[in-house]
């Protein structure tokens, strides 16, 4: 049984057990505009909550990738770097890193749907 | 009113009318009466053309006209009359950065052209539209080293690098947060098996080599490439950027960067610059680079155009987040480059490299023979320029020399001189300062 | 300008067998025996082309160009003054193109004098100690100025400073430049009419902060009047104030940063000194310190003895060194050939007339664009897009159509404190004549984004080439020529 988690910086981690996957909110995607590039870390690498994992950017803006939770890169979503407009055409599918959650207890500061969409008002 | 301002009394009332303010001063009522100027600067008054002409007339006669056997990493290579022609056309000289790429064309193909230049010599995929000078490439590459890596803080020097360069690696470095460690020299090149210690103490996230080096040799990096992978570390190489149209490329070693000054593409020498520094890179490290970049893509007509991209690497959208403060390049002297190249061919910069590369050489041999001066290191294969140990006052030398209209090279100790020959310098030019050499 | 595209690229002109060049020979023929394994491999494809074929190629590309001589070029913030004609006679002069950078001080005596003499003239003008003119450019001198500032606190034991002060409205070279410089940002906000709100600021200075960076004006054209209370707070806290010099040009002839409390300055001789922007570069950043600092300033700095002579000098309290030479001296010569020209009496004209061009459009404009900020400006201003938001036509769109009108565009979408910002800087070289002309344009293009926007939103129609796919070009990027 899976649950979804937003950060206030516009990522989403879909918790599945001990592992999240995380990409961008639909809100995001849709204030970069076109995606042309999507800065991935490396399987294997450990990411921080709060720490930037990458980046994401369209022709005009950039905006860094910041990791809900703290944990080790399990897979990357290699499909981006080929076509990084999937991410526009939606975010939920395509999401951008799968991570082994450390410490779920991380998990509590984040928000559910409800927060998440008042705060994008 | 002074020649550069259309601006008639009438003009200025009227204007200050529309404005609805009485006099020029009252549109400063905001400015704090104490922190006005309280006098006029003290600065000549103004001067007519003849009278300017004058002056800077006046003051290169107190600059001496010397044949230049000097380098260090700045040559006296001829400018075809063609490059300063085209480059003083006004429509590029008084042109902005490209932002509005619909009125830019002729500067973005310039740079499209340079940009392709620069590939084909370096041998590496991706240029940038051009930096200030070598030296701060070479610095910049060195942070896009370290963002690379994200979170590796040392980087390695080889002793073999130009002392201003190292200079001004050690600067940025200081203040970035990031460790050079010199990689030392034996017999005036880089040690591979101090290289492969300095690396494997780890946390290096990239290596900076030259070729030819300071001292005019050039450096066999067989292998140096996959030493520096298996670390993880970027392997970056610093070249004068006409040598790259004869020598093994940065390509064609494996390395990650190319920089280097493009001063030596015909450039006047103007006692320092404006120069053009190159940065070149593999296709995987493209979106880590610092400064513009020029890409082709189409326009609404179905036109092939040119535009400015890769922007959102840049300080305009990522603010400190940036690859580099950098937000301008050497436009003028990238199409200088783009002329001169062109003019020049593959050929022609062939030619000028063998003309060196002989000059060099006889002067070198003919140098030993005088029993005077010897090549510092006589193994070593060197290119157009090379370091002499003399065995004579060098201070004297120099002062001789410079009455004679010779500038006899670099002196980079007490006894040893890096002399470098260019196109530039007859066989009566290369005769004479051998006369000169066994004077002493 | 030509407004039929010259497309061509010199590799498509390219035929073996050509070329364009004509060397001297020493008469050597020895053989050139460079060892394979450091030899290329075979040489580079570069294009082969006689001489006329590359002179009338570069001359059609730069039909499709504009610059300050083809037209008015209101770009805010990047001062398009006049480019005399004389600064590059002077600039091409044979006495200065040949000298080596190692030249001997003793040889070097003319180009010494020049740069020494430009250094005192722009110290006097900044109200600054000393100047150095080795910053090739004005985010080197940004980046230089903040080495000063990090080498005298570090002088003086002082390792905790390790933050700047910038405000939310700075251009992105300020914070970019203080990353590279290893600083810490922190931003200080603006109020609603875009100079620094000192009550925000008070709390943000202690004993870690090292610098604050200023523009004055700042990015709206807004003089910063409170600038002795934030000079007073941030020395009170130790630190040093910053001038950003990319808005000198209106305080010329009225006030110096120096005498405004600024310590350490750097100027854009491309901007405020007339030299060529040359479609990017190269430029000039020369940075000046007040009394004190002079000693922090980059290896090699120039020198007068007491003989009169001049000497280069290094020296270990130096920050360090930032450039391999003296910096970009062809353009240096330019500017004081400008400083010259203009002389005492130009230079205390030429910030006042640049804000009178600027006051002069703006009130001739803002009733059909919104002006955020009233008052008076000084060298530039900022519309919020036009007044009548109810067309949907944007500021891009009012860009793309004056380039129809034969202008080049002001700069658009900065500052980022407002949705459609439209700056625009006339410098004091434009004429009442072209500033009316320009005004009807825009004028005639607020009418034509009521009455027919197609024509405003799908502009430029006239122009050598149409709207380019920025996204394509990002998204699969060709940066180099083939085949």
């Amino acid at each position: 049984m899976s649950k979804i988690y937003y950060a206030p910086t516009h990522e989403y981690i879909i918790v599945d057990g001990n592992i999240g996957t995380i990409g961008i909110t639909d809100y995001a995607q849709h204030a970069l505009g076109n995606v042309v590039y999507v800065d991935m870390p490396e399987v294997d690498d450990e990411v921080e909550a709060g720490q930037d994992f990458g980046a994401i950017e369209s022709v005009k803006a950039a905006s860094d990738l910041i990791s809900p939770v703290t944990g080790t890169v399990i897979e990357i979503n290699d499909a981006l770097a080929d076509n990084p407009r999937l991410v526009n055409q939606d975010p939920m599918a395509n999401w951008i890193i799968k991570v082994e959650i450390a410490d779920p207890s991380e998990l509590d500061s984040l928000l559910d749907a409800g927060a998440y969409a008042a705060i994008c008002k | 009113m002074h020649h550069y301002f259309p601006h008639t009394p009438d003009d200025i009332r009227t204007m200050l009318d529309r404005i609805g303010v009485e006099t020029l001063d009252d549109l400063y009522s905001d400015v704090p009466a104490g922190l006005r100027l309280r006098q006029p600067y003290n600065l000549p008054p103004s001067q007519s053309e003849k009278e300017i002409r004058d002056f800077f007339d006046s003051l290169s006669s107190h600059n001496l006209s010397l044949k230049c056997f000097a380098g260090a990493g700045q040559y006296n290579h001829y400018t075809p009359a063609v490059v300063s022609s085209l480059s003083a056309r006004s429509e590029f000289l008084t042109a902005y950065t490209p932002y509005q790429p619909e009125i830019s064309q002729g500067t973005l193909q310039y740079i499209f052209e340079y940009q392709t230049i620069m590939s084909r010599l370096t041998g590496l995929e991706v240029s940038n539209a051009s930096m200030y000078d070598g030296a701060t490439a070479t610095a910049e590459a060195m942070l896009m080293a370290a963002a690379h890596s994200r979170r590796r803080s040392r980087v390695l020097v080889s002793a073999t690098i130009n002392p201003a360069v190292r200079e001004v690696i050690d600067t940025y470095a200081t203040y970035h947060g990031i460790t050079v460690d010199t990689v030392a020299a034996i017999d005036g090149v880089t040690s591979r098996e101090d290289l492969e210690t300095k690396l494997s103490a780890g946390d290096v996230a990239g290596v900076i080599v030259a070729s030819p080096n300071y001292y005019g040799i050039l450096e066999d990096y067989t292998g140096w490439a996959d030493i520096c992978h298996a670390a993880k570390a970027l392997l970056i190489m610093n070249c004068p950027a006409i040598c790259l149209a004869s020598i093994k490329t940065p390509g064609e070693w494996g390395a990650d960067i190319a920089v280097g000054d493009a001063q030596s593409l015909g450039m006047p020498l103007n006692f320092g610059g404006p120069y053009l520094g190159y940065l070149c890179a593999t296709k995987a490290l493209m979106r880590k680079m610092p400064g513009r970049i020029v890409g082709q893509t189409t326009d609404d007509r179905g036109n092939r155009v040119f535009v400015l991209t890769l922007q959102a690497r840049e300080q305009h959208i990522r603010r400190e987040k940036a690859t580099s403060n950098i937000c301008s390049n050497q436009g003028l002297m990238a199409l200088h480059t783009a002329i001169y190249v062109s003019l020049m061919g593959a050929r022609g910069l062939r030619e000028v490299n063998d003309t060196g590369y002989r000059a060099a050489h006889y002067l070198a041999d003919r140098l030993t023979a005088t029993g005077k001066m010897r090549l510092r290191y006589p193994d070593r294969p060197y290119f157009n320029e090379m370091a002499m140990t003399v065995d004579f006052d060098l201070d004297l030398f120099m002062a001789k020399a410079m009455e004679q209209g010779i500038l006899p090279g670099v002196r980079i100790d007490d006894s040893t001189l890096l002399i470098a020959t260019t196109e530039m310098l007859s066989r009566d030019d290369l005769d004479q300062y051998i006369l000169l050499v066994q004077t002493m | 300008m030509n407004r039929k595209y010259y497309s061509k690229l010199i590799f498509e002109l390219s035929h073996p067998g050509r070329h364009g060049y004509s060397l001297p020979s020493n008469g050597l023929d020895t053989p050139v025996d460079l060892p394979e394994t450091l030899s290329r491999k075979t040489p580079p494809d570069l294009p082969e082309v006689d001489e006329p074929a590359v002179v009338r190629h570069y001359n059609n590309m730069s039909t499709n160009n504009f610059g300050v001589d083809t037209g008015f070029y209101p770009l805010g913030s990047c001062t398009m003054k006049y480019n005399p004609k004389i600064n590059e006679e002077i600039a091409s002069h044979s006495g200065m193109l040949q000298l080596h950078p190692s030249t001997p001080a003793v040889a070097a005596q003319g180009a010494l004098m020049i740069y020494y003499t430009l250094q005192w003239m722009l110290s006097e003008i900044g109200g600054m100690a000393e100047f150095t003119l080795n910053p090739f450019a004005g985010a080197h001198g940004e980046l230089t100025g903040l080495m000063v500032i990090r080498a005298y606190h570090r002088s003086r034991g002082d390792f905790r400073r390790t933050k700047v002060i910038i405000p939310d409205s700075a251009h992105g070279t300020n914070p970019a430049s203080a990353a590279v410089a290893g600083l810490e940002i922190v931003e200080v906000r603006s109020r609603p009419d875009g100079t620094v709100d000192v009550d925000d600021l008070r709390p943000l200075l202690d004993d870690t902060v090292a610098a604050m960076m200023m523009t004055n004006p700042n990015t709206l054209g807004i003089f910063e009047k409170n600038i002795p209370e934030i000079a007073e707070l941030v020395h009170g806290a130790g630190a040093l104030l910053y001038y950003d010099g990319a808005n000198l040009n209106p305080m010329l002839g009225v006030a110096r940063p120096g005498d405004m409390g600024f310590d350490v300055m750097h100027i854009n001789l491309h901007k405020t000194f007339s030299t060529p922007h040359g479609g990017g570069g190269p430029g000039s950043g020369p940075v000046g310190v007040r009394a004190g600092l002079e000693q922090f300033l980059p290896n090699p700095r120039v020198v007068r003895r007491p003989d009169g002579s001049f000497d280069i000098i290094s020296s270990s309290d130096a920050l360090g060194r930032i450039s391999a030479t003296l910096g970009n001296y062809a353009i240096a010569a330019r500017a004081l050939a400008y400083i010259l020209s203009m002389g005492r009496e130009g230079i205390m004209m030429a910030g006042r007339l640049a804000t009178l061009n600027a006051n002069y459009i703006k009130e001739s404009l803002k009733d059909l664009y919104k002006l955020p900020i009233e008052g008076v400006c000084k060298h530039e201003f900022v519309f919020d897009g036009l007044a009548d938001k109810s067309t949907g036509v944007t500021t891009l769109n009012v860009a793309k159509r004056l380039l129809d009108h034969g202008y080049h565009a002001p700069t658009i979408y900065f500052p980022l404190l407002f949705h459609e910002s439209l700056m625009i800087e006339p410098t004091e070289t434009e004429s009442l004549e072209t500033l009316d002309e320009f005004i009807a344009v825009m004028r005639e293009i607020a009418r034509e984004a009521s009455e027919t926007p197609d024509i405003v939103r799908d502009a430029p129609h006239d122009t050598p080439i149409g709207h380019p796919d920025d996204t394509q070009a990002a998204l699969t990027p060709v940066t180099t020529y083939t085949a």
